[in-house]
C-alpha cells in the first residue's frame, strides 16, 4: 500500500511536469516550432514507432554503439591487464594515459575524420577511444589491487601463474572492469550521436540534425525522448549484467 | 626525476619516430603532417594570439555552465536531500531525464537561444547538475541527524540553518560532484563546438581539418591535452589540499 503510494506520488509529479510543459507550450510565449507541446512530441513519437520508421536509425545507432563500445571493451581489458600485471609497464605507460585521458573524445573527431574519411570505420574509431578510457582503468586498478593474502593464497596452492589468473585476478578485476564498462557504455552513446552529427551517418543523432535544419520541432523532441529512452535502457541492461555476474559476492560491499 | 624519464620515453620514442617517417617521406604529409610542423603552428598560434582567443571562448562557456549547474544542483540536492518524500516523488522524473545525452541537446538549444555562448552554456549545465545534485542529495542525507535536530532546538531559520549547519556538513562530498562536473564541463564544450557552434577550439579543429591544415589541427589537439590535463592537476591539488585543511574526517 505504502509502495503503492509513493509510485502515485511520483507519477503525479512526472505528469505535473508533462502538463505544465503543455500548458507552458499551448501559451506560446517561445514559437511552437521551437517549443512544441508534449501532445505533439509523444504524438510524432508514436507515429514513428507505428510506422516503423524508427527502428532504421535506432538499429544503425545502436550497431555503431555496440562495435566501438565492444571494441574499447576488450582493448581497455586487455591493455588494463597487462599494465595492471606489470609494474613496469605502468610506470612506463601511465603518465601518456593520464595525459590522454582527460581529452575529449569528441575532440579526435577531426583527426579521424582526416583518416577515415566519413565513414563507418570513422565512427566506430571514435567511440572506442572515447569508451575505452573508463575500462582501461577501472580494469588496470582491478589487476593491480589484488590482496596480498589472495597472492599467498595462490603461492600456496601453487597455482600457475596461468590458473592464478584466471581463478584469482580475473574475479577480483570483474567489479571495476563491469564498473567501467557501463560508464563506457554511456560514453558510446554520446559518441555515437556526436560523430553521426558531425560527419552525416544515418542514425538517431542524425535524424535530430536534420529536424532542426528543417525546424521539425516535434520530430527533434521526439528524437531527443528517443535517447533518453535508449540511455535509460542500456544502463538498465548492464547493471542488470552486473548483478548476475557478480552474484558470487553476496551482497554489495 | 628517474620515473617523469621513464613516463617521458614512450611519447619521445614516437615524437622521434614520427619526424623520421614523415622526414623520410614514409607518411603522408596531408593527414598525419609532421611534429616540427605541429609545433610551428602551436607557437605561431599562440603568438598571434588566435589560440588563446579560443581557449577563452571555450573556457567561458564551460564555466558559465558549471555555474549554472553548481546553483541548481547544490540548491534542489539540498531541498531533495532533507525532505526524503520529496525525493521520492521527483526522483524517478529526475531519473527518466539524467541519460539523455546532453549533445543530443544542441539543435534544441540551437532552436532557443541561437548560436553562440548561451546555447553552449545551457547544453553544459545540462551535462553538468546530475553529479552535482546527486552528489548533494546523498551528503544531505549522510548528515549526522542529531546536528539537524540542534539546529531545530535553536530555532533557526531555514537560511541560517543552511549557512550554518547543512552547508559546512555537507560541503566535503559536495565538492567531489563539483570536481567531476568541473571536468565534464570541458569536454561538453568542445564537443558542442565541434558538432555545431562555431566558437572556441573545438570549432577551431574543425576548420583547420577542413582547410587541410593538419599541422594546426593537431596543434590544437596538443594545447587540448594540456588544458584537461592542467585542470585535472588542478582540481587534484586543490582538492587534496581541501581535505588536508579539514582533516580526515571531511573526507567522504
Amino acid at each position: 500500500m505504502k509502495r503503492l503510494l509513493r509510485a502515485s506520488g511520483a507519477t503525479l509529479f512526472a505528469g505535473a511536469l508533462l502538463l505544465l510543459w503543455q500548458a507552458l507550450a499551448d501559451r506560446q510565449f517561445i514559437s511552437p516550432v521551437f517549443f512544441p507541446p508534449p501532445s505533439r512530441t509523444l504524438g510524432e513519437l508514436w507515429h514513428q514507432v507505428a510506422q516503423g520508421q524508427i527502428w532504421a536509425p535506432l538499429a544503425a545507432t545502436g550497431y555503431r554503439m555496440f562495435c566501438g563500445w565492444a571494441l574499447a571493451s576488450l582493448a581497455g581489458v586487455a591493455v588494463g591487464a597487462a599494465i595492471g600485471f606489470s609494474r613496469a609497464a605502468r610506470e612506463v605507460l601511465e603518465p601518456l594515459l593520464e595525459f590522454m585521458r582527460p581529452l575529449p573524445a569528441s575532440a579526435v573527431v577531426p583527426v579521424a575524420i582526416l583518416f577515415l574519411g566519413f565513414s563507418n570505420a570513422m565512427t566506430v574509431a571514435v567511440i572506442a577511444f572515447g569508451a575505452v578510457w573508463p575500462v582501461l582503468l577501472g580494469s588496470l586498478h582491478g589487476f593491480a589491487s589484488i590482496e596480498p593474502q589472495l597472492a599467498d593464497v595462490a603461492a600456496a596452492l601453487r597455482l600457475s601463474r596461468a590458473q592464478a589468473f584466471v581463478k584469482i585476478a580475473v574475479p577480483n578485476a570483474l567489479p571495476d572492469i563491469l564498473a567501467g564498462a557501463r560508464v563506457g557504455l554511456a560514453i558510446s552513446l554520446i559518441l555515437a550521436v556526436v560523430t553521426e552529427m558531425q560527419a552525416s551517418q544515418t542514425g538517431l543523432g542524425q535524424n535530430i540534425l536534420l529536424a532542426q535544419r528543417s525546424f521539425r520541432g516535434p520530430e527533434l523532441y521526439a528524437g531527443v525522448v528517443t535517447l533518453g529512452i535508449v540511455g535509460f535502457a542500456i544502463n538498465h541492461a548492464i547493471m542488470l549484467l552486473e548483478r548476475r555476474l557478480l552474484r558470487w559476492r553476496g551482497a554489495p560491499a | 626525476m628517474k620515473r617523469i624519464l621513464r613516463g617521458a620515453a614512450i611519447p619521445i620514442l614516437i615524437l622521434l619516430l614520427w619526424e623520421a617517417g614523415s622526414r623520410a617521406g614514409l607518411l603522408p604529409m596531408d593527414t598525419v603532417s609532421r611534429p616540427s610542423h605541429v609545433a610551428a603552428a602551436l607557437v605561431g598560434a599562440l603568438a598571434d594570439g588566435s589560440i588563446l582567443r579560443a581557449t577563452w571562448q571555450t573556457v567561458e562557456a564551460a564555466l558559465l555552465g558549471f555555474a549554472i549547474a553548481a546553483a541548481a544542483g547544490v540548491l534542489v540536492g539540498v531541498i531533495l536531500g532533507l525532505s526524503p518524500l520529496l525525493e521520492r516523488t521527483v526522483g524517478p522524473s529526475i531519473e527518466a531525464l539524467r541519460p539523455v545525452p546532453a549533445v543530443a541537446l544542441t539543435p534544441l538549444t540551437l532552436l532557443l537561444f541561437g548560436f553562440g555562448l548561451r546555447m553552449e552554456a545551457a547544453v553544459v549545465a545540462f551535462a553538468c547538475v546530475w553529479p552535482v545534485l546527486l552528489v548533494t542529495v546523498a551528503a544531505v542525507r549522510g548528515i549526522e541527524p542529531r546536528l539537524l535536530e540542534v539546529a531545530q532546538a535553536l530555532r533557526l531559520s531555514f537560511p541560517s540553518r543552511l549557512r550554518k549547519i547543512i552547508l559546512p556538513a555537507a560541503i566535503g562530498r559536495v565538492v567531489v560532484g563539483l570536481r567531476v562536473a568541473l571536468g565534464i564541463s570541458l569536454i561538453v564544450a568542445v564537443t558542442v563546438e565541434i558538432v555545431m557552434n562555431p566558437r572556441g577550439l573545438g570549432y577551431g579543429m574543425i576548420v583547420a581539418s577542413q582547410s587541410l591544415k593538419p599541422e594546426l589541427m593537431y596543434a590544437q589537439l596538443l594545447w587540448l591535452g594540456f588544458l584537461g590535463w592542467g585542470l585535472n592537476a588542478l582540481l587534484t591539488r586543490a582538492l587534496g589540499r581541501w581535505h588536508g585543511a579539514f582533516g580526515p574526517g571531511m573526507q567522504p
